[in-house]
C-alpha cells in the first residue's frame, strides 16, 4: 500500500516558535487530499518538512511503511514556482529525475515519450521552456513531478500563477489525467473552488501555530466534470469552508 | 522591411565611420601636415603590412600559441579555484582574498621577474598569460554559481540528488553566461598579455618583432604589427562569441 503518513509534525524555523503544531494527515492510494488555508499560514513549510527538505522537530513521515522523516528524494515534490530549468529542453527537464537516479540520457528520453504525450506537450519535446506558455510549463513541472515517483506527489499551488481560463482548462485536463495514473496526491491551494472540485479530502489548515482543524470529505465520485461547480452541492461544501476558515 | 533596412543602416554606420577616420588619417598623412616618417599613412601600413607577411605571420603563431596554451591553462586554473571554493567554504574563505590580492599586482611589473625565473622561451609568456586570465574567470564562475536559485536547488534535493549532480545539472550551466562574457574580455588581455612579455625578452612572437622594428625606426611596420595585434584580438572574441553560441543553445531563442 502506499500511503503517505503524516504524526504529530511539529517545526520551526531556527529559533522561532512553531509554525505548525502537531499536524496528522493520511492520503491513501490513488486519493487527492488538499490543504486549504491562508497566505502565510505554513502550508508550504509542511511540504518542506514532509519531502525531507527540512527536519522535523518532532513527529515521523511514513511513505509505504518506510519512514521517510528528513529525507530528501523519497517524494516527489513540486514547489510553488514551476522551476524548469531554463537551459534544457522540455523532454530533458522532464527526464531529469530519471537521469538522477542514474539513466542513461537516451533509456531517460526514451521513457518520458509516453507521458510527453498525455501531459499534451507532444511537439515542443525539443523545445527551451522560456518558448512554451504557462499552462504548458506548468503540465512539463507535473510530468517531471510524476517521473520523478509514482508513489506519491505533493503539489504546491501548480495552478495558481495561471490565468482564469488557463487554470479552469488545466483542472479539466488534470480531472481527467489523474483519473488514468492513480497518483496519490497531497494539494495545497488556497483556491476553494479548485479544493472542491478536485479533492477527495480537503483538509483546513489555520491557526498559529497551524494545525488541521477540520477535514471535508466530498462525497461527489470522481471524474468530475466542471458542471459540478454549479451544483447545490458544491455551494453547499463551500459555505461550509468559508465558515471554518 | 523597413526593420530590414534599419539594421543594414545601423550596420554600415561603424563602417563609415572607420572609413571616414582612415581618409582623414591619410590625408593628414600624405598633405604633411604630420611628418610622414612620425605617422605613415593607411597606405603605406597596408605596403609595410604586405611586404613583411611572411614574417609577421611567422611570429602570430608564436604569439597566438602562447596566448592559447595560456588561456587554456588560466581556464582550469579557474575553474577547479571556484569549484573548490564554491564547494567548500573554508576553502573560498582562505583564498578569495588572495585571488583578490593578485589582481592589484600589475601584470606588466611581473612579467620581468618571469623573464629572470623563466629565461626567454615560452613558458614565461604562457605564465603571465595564465595569470591574467585565471582571476576575471574564477571570479565570474563564483558568481555564477551563487547566484543559482534556492528553492531550484531544494527542487534538486527533493529529487535526491547530489552536491555533485546539482552542480552539474544546475550550477554549472547556470554559470556559463557570465563565464563567456568574462572569456571575452579575458581573451583580448591575454593576446596583450602575451605580446607585451615578448617585449621583454624573446627570440620570437609578435612582441619581439615590435621591438626589433621599433629599433629600425620603421613606424609602418609598427603600426602594422598594431593592427594586426587588434584584428587577432578582434578575431578572438568573435571566437568566443561563437563558442557561446554552440554551447548556450537555449540563449538564441528567446
Ligand atoms: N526560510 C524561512 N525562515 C523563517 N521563516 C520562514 C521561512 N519561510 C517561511 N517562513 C515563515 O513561515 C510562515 C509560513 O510560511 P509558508 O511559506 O509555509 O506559508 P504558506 O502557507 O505556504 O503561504 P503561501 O500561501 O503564501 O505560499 C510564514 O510566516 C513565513 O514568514
Ligand atoms: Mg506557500
Amino acid at each position: 500500500m502506499n500511503e503517505l503518513i503524516i504524526k504529530d509534525v511539529s517545526f520551526s524555523y531556527t529559533g522561532g516558535e512553531n509554525v505548525i503544531e502537531n499536524i496528522n494527515l493520511s492520503l491513501k492510494e490513488g486519493e487527492l487530499v488538499s490543504i486549504l488555508g491562508v497566505s502565510g499560514c505554513g502550508k508550504s513549510t509542511l511540504f518542506n518538512v514532509v519531502s525531507g527538505l527540512r527536519k522535523a522537530r518532532t513527529g515521523t513521515i511514513t511513505l509505504a511503511g518506510e519512514d521517510i522523516t528528513g529525507k530528501p528524494g523519497k517524494i516527489s515534490y513540486m514547489l510553488q514556482k514551476d522551476l524548469l530549468l531554463p537551459y534544457r529542453t522540455i523532454e530533458d527537464n522532464v527526464a531529469l529525475p530519471l537521469i538522477l537516479s542514474g539513466m542513461r540520457k537516451k533509456e531517460a528520453r526514451a521513457q518520458v515519450q509516453d507521458g510527453i504525450k498525455r501531459f499534451g506537450l507532444d511537439g515542443v519535446q525539443k523545445k527551451y521552456p522560456s518558448e512554451l506558455s504557462g499552462g504548458m510549463r506548468q503540465r512539463a513541472a507535473l510530468l517531471r513531478t510524476y517521473m520523478f515517483s509514482s508513489k506519491a506527489a505533493l503539489l504546491d499551488e501548480p495552478f495558481s500563477a495561471l490565468d482564469t481560463l488557463t487554470k479552469s482548462e488545466m483542472h479539466a485536463w488534470y480531472l481527467k489525467v489523474m483519473d488514468e495514473i492513480k497518483l496519490s496526491t497531497l494539494f495545497i491551494t488556497h483556491d476553494i473552488d479548485e479544493a472542491i472540485l478536485l479533492s477527495d479530502r480537503i483538509c483546513l489548515m489555520t491557526g498559529k501555530p497551524a494545525t488541521i482543524s477540520e477535514e471535508i470529505i466530498i462525497t461527489q465520485p470522481r471524474p468530475r466534470s466542471r458542471d459540478f461547480t454549479l451544483t447545490t452541492e458544491f455551494l453547499q461544501y463551500k459555505k461550509q469552508i468559508l465558515e471554518k476558515l | 522591411m523597413k526593420r530590414k533596412l534599419r539594421s543594414t543602416t545601423s550596420n554600415l554606420l561603424p563602417v563609415a565611420s572607420i572609413l571616414a577616420l582612415l581618409a582623414i588619417w591619410e590625408l593628414v598623412s600624405d598633405t604633411g601636415l604630420v611628418p610622414k616618417f612620425m605617422l605613415p599613412s593607411p597606405v603605406d601600413i597596408c605596403a609595410a603590412f604586405i611586404s613583411d607577411f611572411p614574417l609577421l605571420w611567422e611570429n602570430s603563431w608564436v604569439t597566438l600559441a602562447e596566448t592559447f596554451i595560456g588561456l587554456l591553462f588560466g581556464i582550469i586554473i579557474g575553474f577547479v579555484m571556484a569549484m573548490l571554493m564554491d564547494f567548500f567554504t573554508p576553502v573560498r574563505k582562505a583564498l578569495y582574498p588572495i585571488v583578490v590580492i593578485t589582481q592589484t599586482i600589475p601584470a606588466v611589473a611581473i612579467a620581468p621577474l618571469l623573464v629572470l625565473w623563466f629565461g626567454y622561451e615560452m613558458v614565461p609568456k604562457i605564465i603571465l598569460v595564465v595569470f591574467i586570465v585565471f582571476f576575471p574567470v574564477t571570479v565570474s564562475l563564483l558568481d555564477g554559481f551563487e547566484s543559482t536559485d534556492r528553492d531550484t536547488i531544494n527542487l534538486m534535493r527533493s529529487m535526491g540528488a547530489g552536491k555533485m549532480q546539482i552542480f552539474r545539472y544546475v550550477k554549472f550551466p547556470a554559470a556559463l553566461g557570465n563565464f563567456f562574457s568574462s572569456l571575452k574580455i579575458a581573451v583580448s588581455y591575454a593576446v596583450v598579455g602575451a605580446v607585451i612579455s615578448e617585449w621583454l625578452g624573446g627570440f620570437c612572437g609578435l612582441g619581439v618583432y615590435m621591438t626589433r622594428v621599433k629599433k629600425s625606426y620603421s613606424f609602418d611596420k609598427m603600426f602594422a604589427v598594431i593592427f594586426l595585434i587588434s584584428a587577432l584580438s578582434l578575431l578572438l572574441m568573435f571566437g568566443v562569441k561563437l563558442l557561446k553560441k554552440k554551447c548556450m543553445p537555449w540563449e538564441n531563442k528567446e
